[in-house]
């Protein structure tokens, strides 16, 4: 962690309150770093479906297992950790959500979407034996149209 | 903001007016307990206005597929009124264009049931 990097952990409930919360905290740091109003939106949906994905398939709705949100700035981008207490799982094993057979499927959405929403996306096992997922979203260059712009777009991003 | 729902007829079909987030928890248990009563009550011609939704989750899209689904099972339609360019550009993502109706002006849509 260098001196212009800032680092915020923190550990939640394993409750549907969580990923609100988690939500709410992600936004507020992503809107002072600088990101538009885009580029939040996807960050904090990508948060709600890494807590959600914590909190019921990791964690198992149970509560006494907890979810640990870790969040670093740097200079060159945001990077978001959630860490489950679950068995942990192989993203080769996630359904494709586009496929024709799942479309109809009421559930495993989540992971497509922060796949599409941020720039980067991994899922390592993590310390505590469970899931955790690691993601990432470029800042936008000082002075550009995506620092704190303002439109209405949940388009992904292309390279994503 | 919570999730609100109201219904009214129109045209033999139950408009469902929805306002706020459809995400895990009260917002996707709403939806879900608001659609379950109209098809107790019978109403099986059903179309969601979500002129007022402003964000929908994974959660909120499995709710939406599952009306979708439970309303077709029964034999009824459930279509889609009114998205923001947000909610229009998830179910794009996420293909379900393709399997929703989605129309932009109430007198097309219920004409649509005929």
């Amino acid at each position: 962690m260098t001196q212009d990097s800032k680092h915020l952990e923190v550990t939640l409930e394993t409750q549907v309150e969580s990923v609100n919360l988690a939500e709410e905290m992600c936004l507020r740091v992503a809107e002072a770093a600088g990101f538009g109003e885009d580029d939040c939106y996807r960050i904090g949906m990508s948060v709600r479906e890494g807590v959600i994905n914590a909190f019921h398939y990791g964690n198992e709705e149970r509560p006494e297992k907890k979810i640990h949100l870790a969040l670093d700035l740097t200079p060159e981008k945001m990077v978001i950790h959630v860490l489950d207490e679950g068995k942990g799982f192989d993203l080769r094993g996630v359904p494709d959500p586009l496929a024709q057979e799942n479309l109809l499927s009421t559930s495993g959405r989540g992971i497509f979407l922060m796949r599409a929403f941020m720039d980067e996306f991994e899922v390592i096992p993590g310390r505590t034996g469970g899931a955790e997922i690691i993601m990432s979203k470029r800042l936008p260059p000082p002075g550009s149209a995506g620092r704190n712009g303002k439109s209405q777009n949940a388009t992904p991003n292309k390279e994503s | 903001m919570a999730l609100r729902a109201t219904y009214r007829e129109a045209a033999g079909v139950t408009v469902v007016d929805i306002g706020g987030r459809i995400t895990l928890g009260e917002g996707s248990a709403l939806l879900r307990k608001t659609i379950r009563e109209l098809l107790e009550e019978q109403r099986t011609l059903i179309l969601l206005n979500l002129a007022d939704v402003d964000y929908i989750d994974s959660s909120g899209i499995g709710e939406l597929v599952s009306a979708y689904t439970g309303v077709k099972n029964r034999g009824g339609n459930l279509k889609l009124l009114h998205l923001t360019k947000k909610v229009h550009d998830l179910l794009q993502l996420t293909k379900l264009f393709t399997v929703f109706e989605v129309y932009s002006d109430e007198s097309s849509a219920l004409r649509s049931y005929q």
